[in-house]
């Protein structure tokens, strides 16, 4: 392969990089913008919480709020980090 | 009743006084009374780009401390019938918009205007709510870009609950998006976020796409509006907008990559 071939390299496009990163940041933040004003300071204390016990990434805890009929559904979702040492 | 609308953007620098002066340059010339507020207080630039910054005497923040009247604020435009500009002060904060006083300077505006366009600051703070409160429409400035997209997203999210509609318990307003300094080319070689990108994320109605363009520093560089620059590729997209604006149908251009000659491939290497 020529120095010129690396250059030419069907790399992923920015562009598209970009529409991807945009998709989960602004799903995210719609997600939180619906959901009551103590989400994200619930979503701290339980990191905290959660930390006490195992160290996990600051995005380890996920949450949603989903209507469903008269009912909210707070899902909450723990990622634990896969211990394999 | 005027119809208030506002162009808000959340980003700085992306294109809302252009467009502002653009718009309501389009409003004036299709017949409608209109005036355009400049909202960024402190960081008063409307009257540059509209060529009128020698006139101002009153500025927004006067009217609504009662130290002048409207009709003493207003500056007619020498170009366009229809036309006045209502500037912002250089010398206050932006506390001084008080949600009273605006509210005030608004009704008063809306018993003879047609439109009034409400130029917004950049950011989310008091300035840029006071701008979105009392609109009825909302133009969103967005360029191909990922952190302009991102907080076109948050100002939609702002429109959505922070109005006075959605407090009286009307339907919220609708942004509508203009992408602005669009660059088909570099779009078509997947560098930037392209139309279509952008509209699936935001997803709102798309009211026009402004080419990144020379024409828009030439306009600002001599104080006219770029819609008066009837030949140039921004004023037209910018007259389209207008146009959709008031319900007309226009195709979109100046959003395909020109068909380069021979000649044009063979520079390029
Ligand atoms: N379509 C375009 N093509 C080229 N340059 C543009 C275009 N639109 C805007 N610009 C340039 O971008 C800069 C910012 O434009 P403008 O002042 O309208 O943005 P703004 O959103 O009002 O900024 P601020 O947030 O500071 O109020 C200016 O230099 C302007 O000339
Ligand atoms: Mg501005």
């Amino acid at each position: 392969m020529g120095i010129f071939d690396y250059f030419r390299q069907p790399r992923q496009k920015s562009a598209s990089v970009a529409k991807e990163r945009l998709q989960i940041i602004v799903a995210r933040e719609r997600a939180a913008r619906s959901g009551p004003d103590y989400l994200p300071a619930m979503q701290q204390e339980l990191l905290q919480v959660i930390r006490k016990y195992v160290q996990v990434d600051d995005d380890a805890v996920q949450m949603n709020v989903d209507r469903e009929g008269d009912c909210e559904v707070l899902e909450l979702n723990i990622t634990l980090p896969d211990d394999k040492e | 009743m005027a119809r208030i609308v506002v162009i808000t953007s959340g980003k700085g620098g992306v294109g809302k006084t252009t467009t502002s002066a653009a718009i309501a340059t389009g409003l004036a010339l299709r017949g409608h009374k209109t005036a355009v507020i400049d909202f960024d207080v402190g960081l008063r630039n409307l009257d540059l780009i509209m060529g009128c910054e020698r006139r101002v005497v009153y500025d927004f923040v006067n009217v609504i401390n009662g130290d002048a009247n409207l009709k003493q604020a207003l500056i007619r435009d020498k170009r366009v019938d229809n036309l006045y500009i209502l500037p912002a002060s250089q010398t206050r904060d932006k506390d001084a918009l008080t949600q009273d006083g605006v509210e005030r300077v608004l009704n008063e505006l809306s018993e003879d205007f047609e439109y009034i366009v409400c130029d917004s600051p950049a950011g989310i703070e008091r300035g840029a709510l006071m701008a979105a409160y009392f609109a009825d429409e909302a133009i969103v400035v967005t360029n191909p870009e990922v952190s302009s997209v991102r907080d076109s997203d948050r100002i939609l999210g702002i429109l959505a609950s922070k109005t006075r509609r959605v407090e009286q318990g009307g339907e919220p307003i609708e942004g509508k998006l203009l992408l602005t300094r669009y660059s088909a080319e570099r779009a078509e070689r997947g560098e930037m976020l392209s139309i279509e990108d952008v509209g699936e994320i935001l997803a709102i109605e798309l009211l026009g796409v402004i080419p990144e363009s020379q024409a828009v520093l030439n306009a600002s560089n001599a104080g006219q509006p770029v819609v008066l620059d009837e030949e140039s590729d921004a004023g037209q997209a910018y007259q389209d907008a207008v146009d959709r604006f008031l319900g007309e149908e226009r195709p979109l251009r100046f959003v395909d990559v020109p068909k380069k000659g021979f000649f044009g491939r063979l520079f390029k290497g």
